[in-house]
């Protein structure tokens, strides 16, 4: 019941705030952090009460929803989805705490920020794989009217092309979905059933247009290059918070898919494929690197490392999916390094973009030519600033670090020479992040923005939450491993 | 003869018959009245349906009649569609003085409708048709004095004329070729001469194809719907947009199923599905009428359920998938429709501005419509789309399903300009919207909508072993 209860309080809560037409703006943000904590709270509960040592999906619930189709509202968790709802939740309440202007429907911005929860949840929690499809596309509607309501400069033209793209995704991997459903002898869409029968596990024409479906469509998603032309103008149109839950929550679903889906279901395919993948999820990184060097907005250069760390995320999984050696612990560990990975880009890339938002509230600029010198103005911001980019471009001691260590150790065992090239995408990211703090932080202050205001106390304070995270992950990830690789292993070693 | 076999349709022409009594006779004030006769009419008639179906399926007047599970579906449906038409009817029709025969029109309509549903011989089969044709002209021009509703009037007309008169030249050569009007004997008589003639039965099937194209709006007699979905009287708009492709899809899935393999039918279906539902959606695309765009979508919402009529030999559940994605897109429909209505018709994109803030309640049911129209999760017409996907990639038509997708995709493009307008955008002025028997009748659709999203398990459980009466 505690998955349930965790999905469904979100979704009461805009409910409730639909409902209540006179409140101000305050409430209504006090009472939508209110219900979205409350559901990480219950996420927090489920992972005190999830055993490492037990069987793969936990805390499952399931009720019957359209038995003549074999579809039901069935819930659960194993460690990686665990670990990333968490996160999800966690990224949501931030958020909506992080102070923002949402005009004059405010109830209206907070209820869709909740619904967004619910269904970002949903995605991580579901075990039926047209329930995780319905959440799938809900997203899409609740971050359209984001973008579309609050975003700024091209809103409703980013906001349409982010959905018209993503849905192409979404057909892709319906169709996929169906095909695996007709695949089994019992058409169910029982992920755990999947997953212990494989239905597929072949290479033939049949497996492998599936396959294409399904990884076509979360390619979409996480995006991978050279699908991710939506995401640059998504990003820099949305209102700074929608723009930290579509880096920090929604990309995890393109990545998060391919574990629960093909890697899971269909590693036969998968492992047949793996190289290729990688070698895509190689050029993503090089690629995302590079670009973003030579952005010279914020929340572009931003946005293009994004891409470059998802790339990090499908390198371990197709890492973890190659059968070329038999290097069990090494598929494994980058298995782990994708999990991990995805939970410390949700983090610091929500807390850069949270930053990025707060530019925009104070300039309305995002052009990192028109900063300047704000060490000694905005220290506070400096400071976290600094942070969340070394933490994004692998500073030992910080989040980032465990996961690419993981992630490149794993690939040196099985692709030696993918990690060799890999590792030069983390230097044009050490590059692109030392250049976007000199020209944010240090230099001389240009004299209009001598009025520039210190970070806010709400500001800060959400941002200290997502540093300290970032932190603790990075100096004791053992509370995140055990969980990660109580499934990583049976993902991995239980082929 | 088992007369009782035929009680909701001797209710629905024998109300027909009353309506048309009492408006010769009410006053004008009265004229009204004639709605609430009609509800009760359809009322009656879809209770006496669903007594049917606790019989067991089968044919009846010497096989000429089909009283099976896919007919009665049909039929509630399209009662249940007349009856949201009907509700929406009065404020429209409330500034013409005498407008009592229109109710009338609508209950011949919906009985043609119903007969070609049902018609298990070609002859019921022409009479189903031209009865629906030739009481829903008038309905269209109904606004006689408005230029737009004349044109479209007229178009619907020779549109019609011409593909009735083909319909009726396949069914006599198909008499010509097996002896026999009547579906079973014919299925028999294909069965034992094979390739007889296999020219004269392709031209056969041809006509017949068209002639009922025509009904379901679907290429190359589509062109009619866009019109009327503009100017015809919006009530009329949702009816014609609704009904008549219920009827036409059973009746061609259950004339194709006759056909023997020879006649390469499905792939002949499947090219008119995917061009229908691609022209349909590209003229859509650019449309600044949100009524015509209506009317377009219509267009490629027959080319999926096509798909369905496709696979209905091979694919077991391809009349479930069929009879689930007829009733989520007429639900979707009816709503986006009975919104129109409410507000008062309007058509242009730009008169929707600021929808969002003005009419909040017009502007969920429209944006609900659809994204069910669309095929979103967990709304019906997800289900629809869904089941249809899976018929067809089972069937061995993984293109179609692809096809299907793609178009789905563009589809979203123009659905979404129509809520962009709606919630993005701004406008001062007011909003007039019609009286309360709109608002009712929207409210009603779009729960009915809802309902059908929820419980869609019940119906598909209802629908798990449906197949035609043979």
């Amino acid at each position: 019941m505690i998955l349930s209860t965790a999905l469904a309080l979100p979704l009461l809560g805009a409910i409730a705030l639909v409902g209540t037409p006179h409140i101000s703006a305050l409430q209504a943000r006090r009472v939508a952090a209110g219900f979205a904590s409350l559901s990480l709270l219950a996420l927090v509960v489920a992972w005190m009460g999830f055993d490492p040592a037990g069987s793969l999906f936990q805390h499952v619930d399931e009720v019957n929803w359209v038995p003549s189709l074999g579809m039901a509202y069935r819930v659960g968790v194993d460690g990686i989805a665990l670990v990333v709802a968490t996160m999800s939740a966690l990224l949501f309440v931030a958020a909506i705490l992080y102070p923002f202007d949402a005009g004059d429907q405010p109830r209206q911005y907070y209820a869709w920020l909740l619904f967004l929860q619910t269904m970002s949840l949903g995605v991580f929690l579901a075990l039926d794989l047209l329930l995780f499809y319905v959440f799938f596309d809900l997203t899409l509607v609740g971050m359209f009217f984001l973008i579309g309501r609050w975003g700024h400069g091209e809103a409703q033209t980013a906001a349409l092309k982010f959905f018209l793209y993503t849905f192409a995704g979404s057909l892709l991997l319906l169709l996929g979905i169906i095909g695996l459903y007709l695949s089994l002898d019992t058409p169910t869409f029982d992920m755990r059933v999947l997953i212990e029968q494989q239905p597929l596990a072949g290479t033939g024409l049949y497996a492998g247009l599936i396959f294409l479906g399904l990884m076509l469509g979360l390619a979409i998603k996480t995006p991978l290059v050279p699908l991710h032309t939506w995401l640059p103008p998504a990003h820099v149109d949305a209102p700074g918070p929608a723009s930290a839950i579509l880096a920090g929550v929604l990309l995890k679903m393109g990545t998060y898919g391919m574990i629960r889906l093909p890697f899971a279901m269909m590693h036969v395919t998968f492992a047949h494929y793996a190289l290729p993948i990688a070698i895509i999820a190689l050029v993503a990184i090089l690629y995302g690197a590079l670009v973003a060097l030579g952005q010279k907005n914020l929340k572009r250069r931003i946005a293009y490392t994004s891409i470059n760390h998802m790339g990090y995320t499908v390198l371990g999984i197709a890492v973890a999916a190659a059968l070329v050696s038999d290097n069990q612990a090494a598929r494994q560990l980058a298995l782990t390094g994708a999990t991990v990975e995805m939970v410390a880009h949700g983090l610091i890339t929500g807390a850069l973009f949270l930053i990025s938002g707060s530019f925009w509230q104070r300039t309305g600029e995002y052009d990192l030519d028109h900063y300047g010198g704000l060490a000694h103005q905005a220290p506070l911001l400096t400071g976290f600033t600094v942070l969340a980019a070394f933490a994004s471009l692998g500073m030992p001691g910080l989040a980032g670090f465990v996961a690419e260590f993981q992630v490149f150790t794993g690939t040196f065992a099985v692709y030696p020479w993918l990690a060799v090239l890999g590792i030069i995408g983390i230097l044009i990211t050490a590059a692109l992040f030392l250049d976007m703090l000199r020209r944010l932080f240090f230099g001389r202050l240009p004299s209009h923005l001598g009025e520039f205001p210190e970070l806010g106390r709400a500001e800060w304070g959400v941002l200290a939450v997502l540093a300290l995270g970032i932190v603790v992950i990075g100096v004791s990830p053992r509370f995140l491993l055990t969980l990660i690789e109580a499934s990583s292993s049976v993902l991995v070693g239980g082929r | 003869m088992p007369v009782g076999d035929l009680l909701p349709e001797i209710v629905i022409l024998v109300g027909a018959v009353i309506v048309v009594l009492f408006t010769a006779f009410a006053p004008q004030q009265r004229q009204d009245w004639a709605a609430g006769l009609t509800l009760v009419i359809l009322g009656v008639a879809s209770v006496l349906s669903l007594m049917q179906w606790q019989q067991a399926p089968g044919l009846t007047f010497s096989g000429v009649w089909a009283l099976d599970a896919p007919a009665i579906v049909a039929k509630l449906l399209i009662l249940l569609s007349g009856m949201v038409v009907v509700l929406l009817s009065p404020d429209w029709m409330h500034s013409d003085r005498r407008h009592g025969e229109y109710y009338a029109l609508c209950l011949f309509t919906l009985l043609g409708v119903i007969m070609m549903a049902s018609a298990s011989d070609t002859m019921e089969l022409v009479l189903g048709v031209l009865l629906s044709s030739a009481s829903s002209y008038p309905l269209v021009a109904f606004h006689r004095a408005w230029p737009p509703a004349l044109e479209a009037g007229m178009k619907y007309f020779l549109v019609g004329a011409l593909t009735n008169a083909l319909l009726t030249i396949g069914v006599v050569v198909l008499f010509g070729l097996v002896g026999d009007t009547d579906y079973q004997h014919m299925a028999e008589a294909l069965g034992e001469s094979g390739d007889g003639a296999p020219l004269a039965l392709s031209i056969a099937t041809a006509c017949i194809v068209v002639g009922l194209s025509f009904k379901l709006a679907a290429f190359p007699a589509h062109v009619w719907m866009p019109d009327v979905a503009q100017a015809a009287p919006a009530p009329v708009a949702a009816l014609l947009t609704v009904a008549p492709k219920v009827g036409a899809a059973v009746a061609l899935a259950r004339f194709v199923s006759l056909l023997p393999a020879s006649q390469i039918w499905p792939a002949i279906v499947a090219l008119i599905a995917v061009v229908t539902m691609t022209l349909g959606n590209l003229a859509a695309l650019r449309q600044t009428d949100v009524r015509r765009l209506l009317g377009w979508s219509s267009v490629s919402q027959s080319g999926y359920t096509l798909m369905a009529v496709v696979v209905v030999g091979i694919a077991p559940q391809a009349l479930r998938a069929l009879l689930a994605f007829l009733v989520a897109y007429a639900l979707a429909n009816l709503a986006a429709f009975s919104v129109v209505t409410h507000l008062r018709g309007r058509t242009e994109l730009d008169d929707y501005r600021g929808l969002a803030c003005r009419q909040p309640l017009a502007a969920i049911v429209l944006i609900v419509a659809m994204l069910s129209l669309v095929g979103i999760p967990p709304l019906a017409g997800f289900f629809g789309k869904f089941l249809l996907f899976e018929v067809t990639i089972d069937a061995g038509y993984p293109w179609l399903a692809v096809v299907a997708a793609i178009n789905t995709l563009v589809s979203l493009y123009y659905y979404l300009r129509v809520v962009a307008v709606m919630i993005f955008k701004t406008s001062q002025g007011e909003t007039h919207v019609l009286g309360l028997w709109s608002r009712l009748a929207m409210l009603i659709s779009i729960m009915l909508l809802v309902v059908a999203s929820l419980g869609v398990e019940g119906g598909l459980a209802v629908m798990q072993s449906i197949r035609f009466a043979d």
